[in-house]
């Protein structure tokens, strides 16, 4: 019971606090004309490059009790503040790790607005705050809660981070120890896993009905956006300051977890002793497998997503089968499964079958990661697919089934092509996030030598001899996301630029 | 010859249609010769896409019966009726070259390589456009991806065309070029065309015939002169140009308005009616004009719009607004306001439907 209001307490302030974070940059985006624009739109990204749990470590090292900011202020100051103690330190590394999502959806609401809305409230009188939170909040606010509710499921479903702090009165946590130090025929990990997915679920259905029927936004295209204005020389500092501390803060994982991948020894003390590249070496050699692990794992996971994500986003736009619906609603509903629920529920079912052909039972053998990620990674690449498909015009599958096409022919020559950049983008996105997955396959991975590199962080992450290539094998991680989002970024816009006429169809 | 011109006429019988319980087509009859230009005209939310989709086999299944010659293509799937469609919007796909859009409909017809490749240089050329090949559609101009669309469609020898809109994106002076060209296309390659047009003007151009439709029904069907002259209801008198319309009823050969406006008809029947006159029917002048079968009236110009080569007279005559359209040569005297006029209407400029 305390675990589920500790969860709920984190998930909400985390909500809070990232919300905080994520308004002001928004707004001062949509809202003004300075150089930082670019700033804060990569700066949206960039935590999210980073497995939260490694996050954890890093900010450890910076916030923690011992961490390189409360050495200094006790050396300076002679008093510390607790950033990182207990529930406080989950909240912390959640918010920094999610406020994009809120930036993100607020953003792209904001910019969908209508400039005409505004131009209206002002030439009937409105204007200031007044204006503000009449007509651009409301507007915005589909985007918002969009972000907030999934800030709130993806805290809530973390298990990574608060068993790297240490903190384990929280649900998922709870989930997992029950089953690894119990077994798998404890109740409670079950019961525990239930609240889990029905708080998932009220979220996403709390979401849903604030949203229901305010999808203002989406019917008003290429609206412009608010009205931009210059700011004064004041105003810009002041903005500029704001961005550039919530920016330092934001950033200073990456920095520590760099740090400490080259460092010899980094404890009790503001800065690393030493540098060295042996946990490079290290983490390369004895830990290549981790590696390679997730390169299968996230590349095959990807690939059924994006198979499957296709033919789903087809059959339920495109078809009239009967059930498509449903078929929809199946897919998405995996990101209302919390990664741990999904992990205790494999072994469940799987426990006593065997892979097929071999004496291994199936829950111990890797291809489960894999059935796990993709089931876990499935709707970001429904999503990506569905889009891209939205953006095909109709007529242009009509045109090919006209000139004597079939289905087949048209989807293999018309659909798919055109899709191609949506569905590379989903690929990626989905490739990335599971490159990083902790949550499920820590239920899952039952031999080091299967597992992924989250798994492997995770695992030298847990003895202090260990950070250091632990360190090393999280900025191997968040390179291989940080070129997926590149990437697929670049597809994007690629895409867009050649396939442009589509557009005004 | 003949034969091959006899098996691309169009026979639509009894064809209704519904979007959910909403119908959009209401028993279609339609016979559609052979190299024939035809055009559906009407205002949209009419029926003219749909019954035009419903031929090339897209949206709700219909019920009724569509023919091509003799085969009977109701329930046949889009890709196997030769039907050629170009789309409003184009659709041509913009990840491939314009080759290998026009190549396309060969490619799944499973011709020839060399072949294929000697058909699209035909076809290109005949829309001139041969040059731009290897270009992808985003960078061609509005009127050339047009045309493309065209030759992608005729490529495949289609038993009959299909034209959706297709001048509604280019414009003013693109769009009378390119419907010419059409018209001149078709008339070579002798194709059983259909248009779907909401303007009366390219309508009336570019067809043989054509069906003006309202609420899913085909409200008369002729050539554009007939129609313009001889309308069978009001829908139809006013969707083809200008008219005035004075609705009334006729009573022992006398037709009388509700304003009490009369005129004497040869019209046996009593009938509730509508009046129907085109303004460039009406002759206007401030002096009185004594004329054999010709109905005189007076009335007061309440304004007027010059339009360069007609003045449009706006004429109250007892309560009803008549609009009188006057041509205009070089300084022609122009009619002002509240002045007292007479109208001249020759009888059988009158109809009375």
């Amino acid at each position: 019971m305390e675990s589920a209001w500790n969860s709920f307490y984190v998930a909400g302030v985390s909500v809070v606090i990232a919300s905080a974070i994520a308004l002001p940059l928004a707004y001062f985006t949509s809202r003004f004309n300075f150089g930082g624009t670019v700033l804060i739109q990569t700066l949206g990204i960039v935590p999210l490059i980073m497995p939260p749990f490694v996050g954890a470590v890093a900010m450890q090292l910076l916030f923690g009790t011992n961490g390189s900011l409360n050495l200094f202020l006790g050396d300076v100051f002679g008093w510390n503040i607790p950033f990182m103690e207990g529930l406080n330190g989950v909240i912390f590394v959640q918010s920094i790790h999610y406020f994009p999502f809120i930036l993100i959806n607020l953003s792209a609401s904001l910019a969908n607005i209508d400039r005409s809305m505004e131009e209206s409230a002002l030439s009937l009188g409105s204007s200031g705050m007044r204006l503000f939170r009449r007509i651009v909040l409301p507007l915005g606010m589909p985007g918002y809660i969009a972000g907030a509710s999934l800030v709130f499921i993806k805290v809530f479903d973390d298990l990574g981070t608060p068993l790297l702090l240490n903190v384990n009165n929280m649900l998922a946590p709870q989930a997992y120890l029950r089953i690894s130090s119990i077994g798998i025929s404890d109740p409670m990990g079950y019961v525990i896993s239930v609240i889990l997915v029905v708080i998932s679920l009220l979220a996403m259905y709390v979401a849903f009905l604030a949203m229901r029927g305010k999808e203002y936004s989406t019917t008003q295209k290429g609206g412009g956006g608010l009205m931009k204005r210059e700011l004064s020389f004041k105003e810009k500092i002041g903005v500029y300051a704001i961005i550039l501390t919530i920016l330092s803060v934001v950033l200073s994982p990456h920095l520590a977890l760099t740090l400490l991948s080259f460092s010899t020894i980094w404890s009790y003390s503001i800065w690393p002793d030493a540098y060295t590249i042996a946990h490079y070496t290290e983490a390369i050699g004895s830990a290549g497998h981790f590696i390679t692990n997730t390169m299968l794992y996230a590349g095959v996971a990807a690939t059924i997503d994006i198979i499957l994500g296709t033919a789903i986003a087809y059959i339920v736009w495109r078809t009239g089968i009967k059930g498509r619906k449903a078929l929809d609603y199946m897919a998405m509903s995996a990101l209302a499964v919390p990664g741990v629920v999904l992990g205790i529920g494999y072994l469940r079912t799987f426990h006593s079958t065997n892979m097929p052909f071999t004496d291994i039972p199936l829950t111990q053998f890797w291809l489960i990661i894999i059935i796990a990620l993709a089931i876990r990674r499935l709707p970001f690449a429904l999503r990506a697919c569905t889009a891209a498909l939205q953006q095909v015009s109709i007529a242009l599958e009509e045109a090919a089934g006209s000139l004597g096409a079939k289905k087949y022919s048209t989807i293999k020559k018309v659909v798919v092509p055109l899709m191609t950049g949506g569905i590379l983008a989903g690929f990626v996105t989905s490739f990335a996030t599971a490159a990083v997955e902790l949550s499920a396959t820590l239920m899952l991975v039952s031999a080091e030598s299967d597992a992924p590199i989250a798994y492997g962080i995770y695992v030298f992450m847990q003895s202090a001899a260990g950070r250091g290539p632990g360190a090393a094998l999280g900025i191997v991680a968040v390179l291989i996301v940080a070129l997926g989002v590149y990437v697929s970024g670049r597809i994007i816009k690629n895409a867009d630029k050649k396939n442009a006429i589509t557009s005004d169809n | 010859m003949s034969t091959k011109q006899q098996s691309n006429s169009i026979s639509i019988q009894n064809l209704s249609l519904s979007f959910g319980k909403t119908e959009v087509l209401k028993k279609i009859d339609l016979e559609i010769q052979a190299g024939e230009f035809f055009s559906f005209l009407g205002p949209s939310g009419s029926g003219k896409s749909t019954l035009l989709r419903a031929i090339s086999g897209f949206g709700p299944t219909p019920s009724g019966s569509i023919k091509i010659g003799d085969d009977d293509i109701t329930n046949l799937p889009a890709w196997r009726r030769n039907v050629g469609m170009v789309f409003q919007s184009y659709a041509l796909w913009p990840h491939m070259s314009v080759r290998k859009n026009v190549a396309f409909g060969l490619e799944e017809r499973k011709i020839a390589k060399k072949e294929i490749n000697r058909l699209v240089d035909e076809a290109l050329d005949l829309v001139s456009l041969k040059d731009l090949a290897d270009r992808h559609p985003s960078q061609l101009s509005g009127g050339q991806q047009q045309r493309i669309a065209l030759a992608r469609t005729i490529v495949v020898k289609p038993r009959v065309l299909l034209l959706d809109e297709p001048l509604s994106n280019l414009d003013a002076n693109l769009r009378v070029q390119m419907r010419r060209d059409i018209l001149s296309l078709q008339r070579r390659l002798g194709l059983t065309t259909i248009f779907v047009t909401h303007d009366q003007e390219e309508a009336n151009t570019i067809s043989d015939r054509m069906a003006v439709l309202d609420d899913g029904i085909i409200q008369q069907i002729g050539s554009p002169v007939d129609l313009y002259d001889n309308p069978v209801n009001r829908f139809v008198a006013s969707f083809l140009g200008s008219a005035n319309i004075i609705s009334g009823q006729i009573k022992n050969q006398q037709f009388k308005s509700s304003n009490n406006l009369t005129l004497e008809t040869n019209i046996k029947k009593n009938k509730k009616c509508d009046l129907i006159i085109r303004p460039q029917s009406i002759d206007i002048s401030t002096t009185k004009k004594q004329n054999k079968n010709s109905y005189q009236l007076t009335g007061q110009v309440l304004y007027f719009e010059f339009l360069g080569q007609t003045v449009r007279y706006f004429v109250e005559v007892q309560g009803h607004e008549f609009i009188i359209d006057c041509q205009h040569t070089k300084d022609k005297k122009i009619i002002n306001n509240n002045e007292k006029v007479f109208l001249n209407i020759t009888t059988d400029q009158i109809l009375f439907l």
